[in-house]
């Protein structure tokens, strides 16, 4: 391995360095950089030929000049994984930074990862509980499933997130359960209540964190989520752990990857985002699953931001595309005061069904959630007609349906931000408010299962 | 043997020098002999995409090449297997590999081990020509495999065999010392040839009522389902895998979810072909590349597909052959040509795009194959429009060349309306050509049917723009009625549920009756009315509501009669309070 300093920087543009007349350097390999007061930093080669090389740097290019030198150390970026990882906090290039010792012990591993087998995987089939009503009867999470959070600027997706950490369990309560919290782009304020909240209520112990700033560099925050699903499938692939990754704000990554794109002089697909988005984004997203014969799994909740509440912005536009759902926050729940402000009218579970039911988690599950959707919807419809020609004008049957939609929000939707509902919870809140509906409305319910559960018409007649 | 070695690489882009290619050669990259394709030639070098991830390759490590295109192997085994966009079967690569897909993995598409029974169709000093069956071999329970002669092939059998033969082994000679054998070789770009292209006359029925009663696909056709995400579009294209009745199904998963074809592979081989009576993975061959495995191979992955199809087309069989989704294989395109530095066309992608899609649908066609037999290729082509917006470049591309638009509305798909395909946009241009089918087939009042039912429809657009502005009550009592019965079209006849045992798959004598009886129902409807009913006696007819039924009912020939029977006797008692 020759590991010869180049002082051959022909150019700096952006993120980007240009090297020239090296020896044969490897496509991906890893870069050192050292500039002239001594510093070094991180690159990564992006296109090598034997002419020029070109490298990425992870950190941010300050004080890079022609006269820096450059070091290719022949292999690509790995992460040195082991269970002493958890508990620990990491920065987004996976350094230590709680301020204790170096993980030392562990094999390392290649960030990139490889694509599992589709022959080699198990349909994802396990319910999750997340504690959190419209996401465990509407949008049932399954483990090994990927459902992402679509909010918007100034929604409280990082508090929900916070939540589900801390709440998701699996029904079997002796199998592990592990977060792998990864950061992207966010705070030093944000950072603070994440780690802070992480370490009041305990859930430290069972996470990983990964956190890259708002203040680093660009190109480190395409590192930071492999650097997490390496992690994660370690625990879960050999150490037997069912790990929950959270990946936020995907906004960021994406707009890391639009610089770094433009930087290159790519050509570039919608809005200026690179043709080859859906690509990578795939590479991270899809690892996420069970596979046949081993005990853990990764489940996926990427969260993103949706520029102007557009859900048709490529960025959740190619993550819905990949994802096996999605749960969309809404401006206007947030705003009547209802948190968490799921809308369960735009979101979905492409998993649910198989998740859901008798045995998983109550035979009734599937037709509550459509009962709910369908009334709730109906309900929802006709407030643009109230909007118009007034309650008064109505039915009696509709304003029961609209009254029927207000208490769906105030109750099933809204909760505490420390309010763990398991999952018999949930369903029963429904009926109970099913019974602001006659049973013969309650058209997606089977006669046998309102049998067992409804509670009865307790409105007007 | 040509060797040259690398000069550049860029992602899945390499670029070598001091070799001798042609367009579209296979060559082996690096030490690790990473499997590529020919896609440009610059002067003195060569611009190389491949198949797997580059990570670690260096300029200077050599690329070799023999001079011949991508092929894919030919021959009995094809069915019930899964492979990657070349053809690898993933089955193997997770024996060799494990459970993650390791690049440079070297593997034969069909198994080497099995020896098939080969029961020889010709004798010694038949002349035989390309495309002709020499034989044939129990492939799996519903498909027997019939051996071809290599298109190009000629010359009188010297020698034929009978017995049980690996694919390798040689099964017969002929006169000019051509060995043939249950397998060969074809290339993935280059079209098989036959004899002539025959008109599409016979509808590929997909158990799915709106489709098969008013946007009908034919046997040999193309189609495509745009539609955003989250509107069904790969439930669809599963309902069609599941009980399309073709004889052999390719189901290419271009670029999707990992989980998605796992699904697809444990169920098939559990769910039973409603035609054949026999599991559906028996007539089955999956080609998963999923969005996260090389893109490279993505690329390839639907010709792959459709030469296989092609291949099976030949012996005689329908074939329909499923990509999902051809969006992710235009995307697939647009980063390999944007890697290579290509002048882009709309929105990055190449300006090649138009006439790619036309060559790959052109693919699709009912023939005459070389041996005389009838055999067709259905292509049924997923979309996934950015934003759910069909005026993006692969969607209009794509509907320039399909005759059948099946557009999926994110819209209906909220409503819980599934299948959540918008009956007014989408469109057949085979309802002509297939009609004399359907009329022979399920009697002459087919399109009469399906006329009131479209015109119902197309009124109750219009009416509810105006009820959207004042109310229903607004409405004359006969238009009133008219959007109940829309809704009855709607909710019991073209909704279906695709989770349904029953429900998920509607023969055309079910289809039809449906529809009879809600247009029956609409008739008595009229008659009250002229009598002097009001729209509310009419819509509060409960038994109507019990039609739903006959979707979730085996025996629903006999349901018919009773729902019938129930309103019949209802609008008596209707009659009766009214005294008319």
């Amino acid at each position: 391995m020759s590991f010869k300093e180049y002082k051959t920087i022909r150019g700096i543009e952006g993120p980007l360095i240009f090297v020239e007349k090296t020896h044969a350097v490897s496509y991906g390999e890893l870069v050192k950089i050292r500039l002239e007061n001594g510093e070094v930093k991180l690159g990564q080669v992006l296109d090598t030929s034997k002419d020029l090389v070109v490298v990425q740097s992870f950190e941010d290019t300050t004080g890079i000049s022609l006269q820096s030198s450059v070091r290719f150390l022949g292999d690509t970026f790995k992460v040195r994984v082991s269970d002493e990882m958890l508990g620990r906090i990491f920065n987004g290039r996976g350094e230590v930074i709680d301020g204790g010792l170096d993980i030392v012990r562990g094999e390392k591993v290649d960030i990139l990862g490889s694509a599992i087998n589709p022959y080699s995987r198990t349909p994802p089939a396990d319910f999750i509980q997340t504690g959190i009503s419209t996401i465990d009867v509407m949008h049932t999470l399954v483990r090994g499933q990927k459902l992402p959070i679509f909010s918007g600027s100034g929604l409280p997706h990082n508090d929900l997130a916070l939540q589900i950490a801390r709440q998701a369990k699996v029904k079997r309560q002796e199998e592990s359960f592990a977060v792998v919290f990864a950061a992207m782009g966010i705070t030093h304020e944000e950072a603070h209540k994440f780690i802070k909240e992480f370490e009041r209520t305990g859930a430290l112990e069972r996470a990983v964190i990964f956190l890259n700033l708002a203040s680093d560099p660009a190109s480190e925050r395409l590192i930071t989520p492999r650097l997490a699903l390496t992690t994660a499938e370690y625990l879960a692939y050999e150490k037997e752990m069912h790990v929950l990754v959270i990946l936020t704000d995907m906004t960021n990554y994406a707009e890391s990857l639009r610089e770094i794109g433009a930087a290159r002089q790519e050509i570039p697909g919608r809005r200026g985002y690179p043709g080859y988005m859906y690509t990578d984004f795939a590479t991270i997203y899809e690892r996420a699953g069970m596979i046949k014969g081993k005990k853990g799994s990764v489940t996926q909740m990427p969260i993103l931001t949706m520029p102007g509440d557009d859900i048709t912005h490529p960025i959740p536009d190619l993550t819905g595309y990949i994802t096996e759902g999605q749960i969309v926050l809404g401006r206007e729940l947030h705003r009547k005061g209802i948190y968490p402000p799921i809308d369960v009218l735009r979101g979905l579970s492409r998993l649910m069904n198989n998740g859901i039911g008798k045995g998983k988690t109550r035979e009734d599950h599937k037709e509550v959630y459509e009962q709910l959707y369908t009334a709730y919807a109906e309900g929802n419809d006709l407030r643009g007609l109230v909007a118009i020609v007034g309650r008064e004008a109505l039915s009696q049957r509709d304003r029961r349906f609209l009254d029927f939609a207000e208490a769906f929000e105030n109750k099933f939707v809204k909760q505490g931000l420390y309010d763990d509902r398991n999952i018999e919870e949930s369903l029963e809140l429904a009926w109970e408010l099913f019974s602001m509906i006659p049973e013969h409305e309650l058209v997606k319910l089977k006669p046998e299962t309102k049998k067992k559960y409804y509670k009865g018409f307790k409105g007007e007649e | 043997m040509q060797k040259g070695k690398i000069y550049r690489i860029s992602g899945p882009v390499v670029v070598a020098e001091g070799i001798k290619a042609n367009m579209y050669d296979v060559v082996f990259v690096g030490n690790e002999e990473l499997m590529g394709e020919v896609t440009q030639i610059k002067g003195d070098k060569v611009i190389i995409q491949v198949y797997e991830d580059t990570t670690g390759l260096k300029p200077g490590e050599p690329v070799i090449t023999y001079n011949e295109p991508l092929m894919v192997e030919l021959g009995p085994g094809i069915l019930k297997s899964i492979y990657d966009g070349i053809q690898r079967p993933l089955s193997v690569l997770q024996e060799m590999q494990g459970d993650f897909i390791k690049r440079g993995a070297k593997v034969n598409a069909l198994p080497r081990d099995i020896k098939w029974d080969f029961k020889p169709l010709v004798k010694v000093g038949d002349y035989v020509k390309g495309g002709d069956i020499i034989g044939e071999v129990k492939e799996t329970e519903t498909i027997t495999h019939r051996i071809l002669v290599p298109p190009g092939v000629e010359g009188k059998i010297k020698e034929i065999k009978k017995g049980k033969f690996t694919v390798e082994e040689v099964i017969g000679v002929l006169d000019n010392g051509y060995e043939l054998k249950l397998m060969h070789k074809w290339p993935i770009r280059k079209p098989r040839p036959y004899i002539k292209k025959l008109p599409p006359e016979v509808p590929l029925l997909t158990g799915m009522r709106i489709l098969d009663a008013l946007f009908p696909l034919a046997k040999g056709g193309t189609a495509a389902i745009p539609g955003p995400f989250g509107s069904g579009k790969t439930v669809t294209q599963q309902s069609l895998a599941k009980y399309s009745d073709a004889q052999v199904i390719v189901y290419v998963g271009c670029g999707e979810r990992g989980n998605e074809m796992t699904e697809v592979l444990v169920e098939f081989p559990e769910l039973i072909d409603p035609n054949t009576s026999k599991p559906l993975m028996e007539r089955t061959v999956l080609i998963a590349n999923t969005s996260n495995m090389p893109v490279a191979a993505r690329e390839a992955s639907v010709y792959t597909g459709i030469t296989i199809a092609e291949y099976y087309r030949d012996q005689g069989y329908d074939v329909a052959l499923m990509a999902d989704s051809t969006s992710r294989w235009a995307e697939a395109m647009r980063e390999i040509s944007s890697r290579l530095e290509e002048m882009p066309g709309e929105e990055g992608y190449p300006a090649r795009l138009a006439s790619k899609l036309a060559e790959f649908y052109e693919r699709a066609g009912r023939v005459v194959t070389l041996s005389d037999e009838i055999g067709s290729v259905t292509v049924i082509g997923a979309v996934s429009p950015p934003g759910g917006d069909f005026s993006e470049p692969v969607t209009q591309n794509t509907l320039r060349i399909v005759k059948v638009f099946w557009a999926l509305d994110a819209k209906l798909a909220s409503r819980k309306h599934f299948p959540a395909i918008n009956w007014l946009q989408s469109y057949s241009l085979y309802k002509e050509t297939l009609l004399d089918w359907f009329k022979e087939q399920a009697g002459e009042n087919w399109d009469d049917l399906i006329n009131k039912a479209m015109t119902l429809l197309q009124e109750e657009e219009k009416l509810q723009e105006i009820v959207q502005l004042v109310g229903s009550d607004a409405l004359p009592e006969s238009e009133q009625v008219k959007l109940e019965i829309a809704k009855m079209v709607r909710e019991f006849f073209l909704q279906q549920n695709a989770f349904d045992e029953v429900d998920a798959y509607s023969s055309v004598d079910k289809t039809k009756k449906l529809l009879e009886i809600i247009l029956w129902f609409n008739e008595q409807a009229e008659n009250l009315l002229k009598k002097g009913a009001r729209a509310k006696d009419i819509i509060s007819i409960k038994s109507k509501n019990k039609i739903i039924e006959i979707r979730y009912d085996k025996d629903y020939a006999k349901k018919i009669k009773e729902v019938k029977e129930a309103i019949e006797e209802e609008i008596k008692e209707v009659e009766k309070k009214l005294n008319i």
